[in-house]
């Protein structure tokens, strides 16, 4: 039987400054660094800050870049989330959430931190050459950063299967999820291309392997659980774009959960939607703005991208059907994800423009035409090409995702508290809950562990090797009743 | 397709007769409005779009990423 789908999401933001000798790397350092230092300095109160100077050197006087810490940062959120410099790139991976809608809140909630990282880096840079951050996958120049998922699943189900099987929703979602694209960015590419579906489709070379920066592959090997190795696998999902939309993101990791779970039950083994050339494949439905163009089967038939998730839905309501949704997290929003994924795909077949309110590459795609209609522009304007970057800044006064009327699933309210607190239902729960509560008598946190240091004697380890361990229902009322640290790890002795 | 259309409908004409009766109706009467709406958000972007937007675009570059 599927185990519940465990999820998160890994995301690289762009990050940009018209100031030339600005440096991605220190940029992101800035952000990481501010954002903690005024975690640190004003107890979560952001509103009534305005150092001029700070105990690390930053300086908003002089009009140079900041000096700065350069070592690459890693901070812990008490929202369980993980906020760090990758490459030359600030990177925020959400933490482990227990349903779709869950993770669509926590990956609302990084873009939040990003948001207000950018005001606190912001008052030490000058005001004419302020830090800008894109939430998107590629510069259009040939340089793509991701935003990956990671699912948990069951150890003992064959990595080949996972990979044989997971690869034509990978492919074919993107008509649902792809966050749009002026143009290629492919030099061997001759044919004029004026939009893709997806922002990464066209980056990858190869169906199955371990690298991530270079000749990417569909699906990814990377074997580094974070959890007991025994028992558990992450499936690391490089392939995907990173969504603005609320409905994009829940569709993203809905229907990929649910068919993943699919897959440990045994369901896909007999089925017959597999690509004959998935490489190729993959750029045909990027560029398949009239969703029309037919894939090639192993089987020697054909079949269109949005024919193929019918297919997958279909498999997917006859497992659901006997099988129930407990492996989403929660049969509620399984249910809201089983109804959005059929509504979708009803609309991209009657009329696919009736979704740009909901989904990223349409609302784009949208925007785009209007926008060429009034100002006789064509697909070579570099006026898209900004448009297409800007729908991405998570600045709300500069994104014009944020002016498009995209359909909302979760409320502001519920992202500001998402931004410091964790998920009730993973062991998000007790890291995040720790680090509020016992900060200082904490030595070092991560996924699949927390070190803490009582002063006297070693430290002391506490493996949290089942993310579904460490809940609200496990320690919330331990963790309520304890003082110190030395209390807590009694008490989870005493358990 | 034709196969899977008839599946698919079978399974949830119920629901698609309701929704879609008060969609069609919703959208017809508020194609006007959308259009205008779109209007304002052309307007809007036109305020809040990077001045030079040829410079903005060749000078964002981000390389290092996954």
């Amino acid at each position: 039987m599927a185990i519940v789908k465990v999820c998160g999401i890994e995301t690289e933001y762009g990050i940009h400054s018209n100031n030339s000798h600005d440096n991605p790397v220190s940029l992101s350092s800035l952000l990481v660094n501010s954002y903690v230092t005024d975690l640190e300095r004003a107890g979560w109160d952001f509103e009534n800050e305005s150092p001029a100077n700070d105990a690390r050197g930053f300086s908003a006087t002089n009009g140079q870049p900041p000096q700065i810490e350069t070592h690459l940062v890693n901070a812990v959120l008490t929202n369980g989330a993980r906020y760090y410099v990758d490459h030359a790139h600030p990177e925020l991976s959400t933490p482990e959430c227990a349903n779709p809608l869950e993770l669509v809140l926590y990956d609302k909630a990084g873009e939040e931190i990003l948001r207000r990282s950018v005001a606190s880096a912001n008052k030490y840079l000058p005001a004419e050459s302020p830090v800008t951050v894109i939430k998107n996958n590629s510069d259009g120049k040939g340089n793509s950063y991701g935003c990956h998922e990671n699912y948990l699943m069951d150890r003992e189900v064959p990595f080949s299967r996972i990979a044989k099987q997971i690869i034509t929703h990978f492919i074919t979602r993107i008509i649902m999820v792809g966050a749009g694209k002026v143009g290629t960015e492919l030099a061997g590419n001759s044919r004029a291309i004026p939009f893709q579906l997806s922002q990464r489709g066209e980056f990858f070379e190869e169906e199955i392997g371990l690298e991530t920066t270079l000749k990417r592959p569909i699906v990814n090997t990377r074997d580094e659980p974070h959890a007991d190795p025994a028992r558990f696998r992450r499936l690391h999902v490089i392939v995907g774009d990173a969504n603005m939309s609320e409905v994009s993101t829940f569709l993203k990791v809905g229907t990929t959960a649910l068919v993943l779970a699919m897959i440990e039950d045994n369901w896909l083994d007999n089925a017959d939607i597999m690509l004959a050339n998935p490489v190729h494949a993959i750029h045909q439905v990027s560029q398949d703005v009239g969703l029309s163009t037919v894939l090639e089967l192993v089987n020697g038939t054909t079949a269109t991208a949005l024919q193929l998730q019918w297919q997958i839905f279909e498999l997917a309501s006859d497992y659901v059907e006997q099988n129930g949704l407990s492996v989403l997290g929660d049969e509620e929003v399984g249910k809201i994800m089983m109804e959005r994924w059929e509504s979708t795909l009803e609309s991209l077949e009657s009329d696919p423009m009736s979704l740009s309110d909901q989904l990223d590459w349409v609302a784009k795609y949208r925007l785009l035409q209007a926008y060429m209609d009034r100002h006789n522009a064509s697909w070579t304007d570099p006026r898209l090409r900004a448009i297409d970057i800007q729908y991405h800044d998570i600045n709300p006064e500069k994104s014009l995702y944020n002016r498009v009327g995209m359909e909302r699933l979760v409320t502001d309210n519920e992202i500001n508290k998402a931004v410091v607190t964790p998920p009730r239902d993973t062991r998000a729960f007790f890291r995040g809950m720790c680090l509020a509560k016992f900060s200082n008598e904490i030595a070092s946190a991560n996924w699949d562990s927390l070190v803490f240091d009582l002063k006297d004697g070693p430290l002391k380890r506490v493996p949290m090797m089942d993310p579904l361990k460490g809940t609200a229902d496990h320690v919330d009322t331990l963790i309520q009743g304890s003082k110190n640290a030395t209390e807590l790890l009694h008490g989870l002795e005493v358990q | 397709m034709p196969e899977r259309e008839q599946k698919h409908r079978s399974t949830s004409t119920k629901r698609e007769t309701e929704e879609e009766t008060d969609e069609h109706s919703a959208s017809t009467a508020s194609g006007e409005k959308l259009k205008a709406e779109l209007d304002d958000i052309l307007d809007e972007i036109d305020e809040v779009l990077e001045e030079n937007a040829e410079e903005f675009v060749r000078s964002y570059v981000q390389k290092g990423g996954q």
